[in-house]
């Protein structure tokens, strides 16, 4: 069986939708089951990145709220490959 | 079995193209969007900036319209390669710095790279005749289908009837009767399909997506071109010129001034990569200094920033200026008089 594994993607001082597209790609490599903390510093990814994940069938896990950063958590679903 | 047709819709976020998915869904078509972001869209972050706009909805309207269509949405980053559509427009730009139809083209051609590399079938655009005064013409919608390689597997839904048939139609994958003949600049068809579909709250329709259709950016864009002598650009220069108040008081530099908290915030991102100063003695915006100023340069700068902190009407505030080693040091100036800044000076 595989096994889930954590990945981090640094997407600070980028400007949405530049947090969604390096998410995208992110997750475009990883495989069903594994999850994705992608760090922003654009609030605006706390909107588009679960509305992207919403389309494309994943799921946010959890949203940690810092004072300057936040990070979002992605559980990536069934994937196309 | 029959094998279902697979479409990719260039999805904005406004009406046309949310309606151009729906009529071809509609006919049991598997559709998924396309969205390229080349730096200059509207879209997304230009609200995250400005904290005035932090009422409005942050949504990114191209999400937001693939989630209410239940589709797949695909980001494309476009920002290097939009570079040469920008810079040498072969069929020119539009009343102000828009390559509409260089721009259509270049999407569309990225559009049939996709669905070759992704074993779709064809692509659809929300494209209304008449509607825009470059790319979407009865004359130049055919040079987009030739030019950007799409030929006739281009299908525009809510003009269809008015174009040749595409083989999506000749196939049998749509059916032409079902798709439409809208022209015009009128939105009355767009939004009776809308009512009709049931779609009651989508973002502003067509035109407004991208900033190079804004005469105020375009004059920004050309004072920077011209001043650096270079028609190249990063993606930082086109977000600083989104923000700020730019003011151009000599050829040698220009003064980009916060307007409000969001952007004095943002503006602090870039302070290493800029001479930049603010007010000590009072409340004020954060000023970043663009271009080779001397000593009596950043003086002027100085008083100019001072006339935009609380101090503007006081003989002398203290302003604090970081070059760009990080040595900060201190100046005294008079708040420049409103009327002394020219009015050529803004850009």
């Amino acid at each position: 069986m595989a096994r889930m594994t954590t990945h981090n993607l640094d997407a600070r001082n980028l400007l949405c939708p530049m947090p969604v597209i390096k998410a995208q790609d992110a997750v475009a490599k990883l495989s069903s089951g594994d999850v994705l903390e992608v760090t922003c510093t654009d609030p605006g990814a706390a909107h588009d990145i679960p509305a992207w994940c919403r389309v494309h069938g994943h799921s946010v896990k959890e949203i940690k709220q810092g004072s300057n950063e936040l990070v979002v958590i992605i559980e990536v679903g069934e994937t196309d490959g | 079995m029959i094998k279902q047709p697979k479409a990719v819709a260039l999805v904005s976020g406004g009406l046309d193209s949310m309606l151009a998915v729906k009529v071809i869904q509609e006919q049991g078509i598997h559709v998924e969007g396309i969205n390229f972001f080349t730096g200059f869209c509207v879209e997304g972050h230009t609200h995250a900036i400005r904290k005035k706009d932090s009422a409005k909805p942050k949504r990114n309207n191209a999400l937001w319209v693939a989630e209410q269509l239940g589709m797949k949405l695909h980001i494309v980053d476009v920002i290097e390669e939009y570079k040469d559509v920008l810079l040498n427009p072969k069929h020119g730009y539009g009343a102000n710095l828009n390559p509409c139809l260089d721009c259509k083209k270049f999407m569309v051609h990225k559009a049939v790279e996709w669905i070759e590399k992704n074993g779709f079938d064809f692509i659809i655009t929300g494209e209304v005749m008449g509607q825009r005064p470059m790319s979407q013409r009865k004359d130049t919608m055919p040079i987009v289908a030739q030019e950007s390689g799409a030929d006739d597997l281009l299908l525009r839904p809510l003009c269809a009837k008015l174009l040749p048939e595409t083989k999506p139609e000749r196939e049998g994958w749509v059916k032409r009767e079902n798709l439409y003949n809208f022209s015009g600049r009128s939105r009355k068809p767009q939004m009776a399909l809308a009512e009709k579909f049931g779609f009651d709250d989508y973002a502003q329709p067509a035109g407004g997506c991208c900033f190079l259709t804004d005469a105020s950016y375009s004059a920004k864009l050309t004072d920077l071109w011209r001043a650096r002598g270079d028609r190249n650009y990063e993606m930082d220069d086109v977000m600083l010129l989104k923000v700020g108040r730019h003011i151009r008081p000599r050829d040698n530099f220009k003064l980009i001034i916060g307007r409000e908290e969001g952007e004095n915030n943002f503006l602090s991102g870039y302070k290493k990569r800029f001479i930049n100063m603010h007010i000590t003695s009072h409340r004020g915006p954060l000023l970043l200094v663009d271009g080779r100023p001397d000593h009596p340069d950043l003086e002027l700068a100085a008083q100019i920033l001072a006339r935009y902190s609380q101090g503007r009407d006081e003989s002398e505030v203290s302003v604090e200026v970081t070059d760009l080693e990080g040595n900060v040091t201190n100046m005294v100036v008079k708040p420049m008089p409103a009327d002394s800044i020219l009015k050529k000076w803004h850009v």
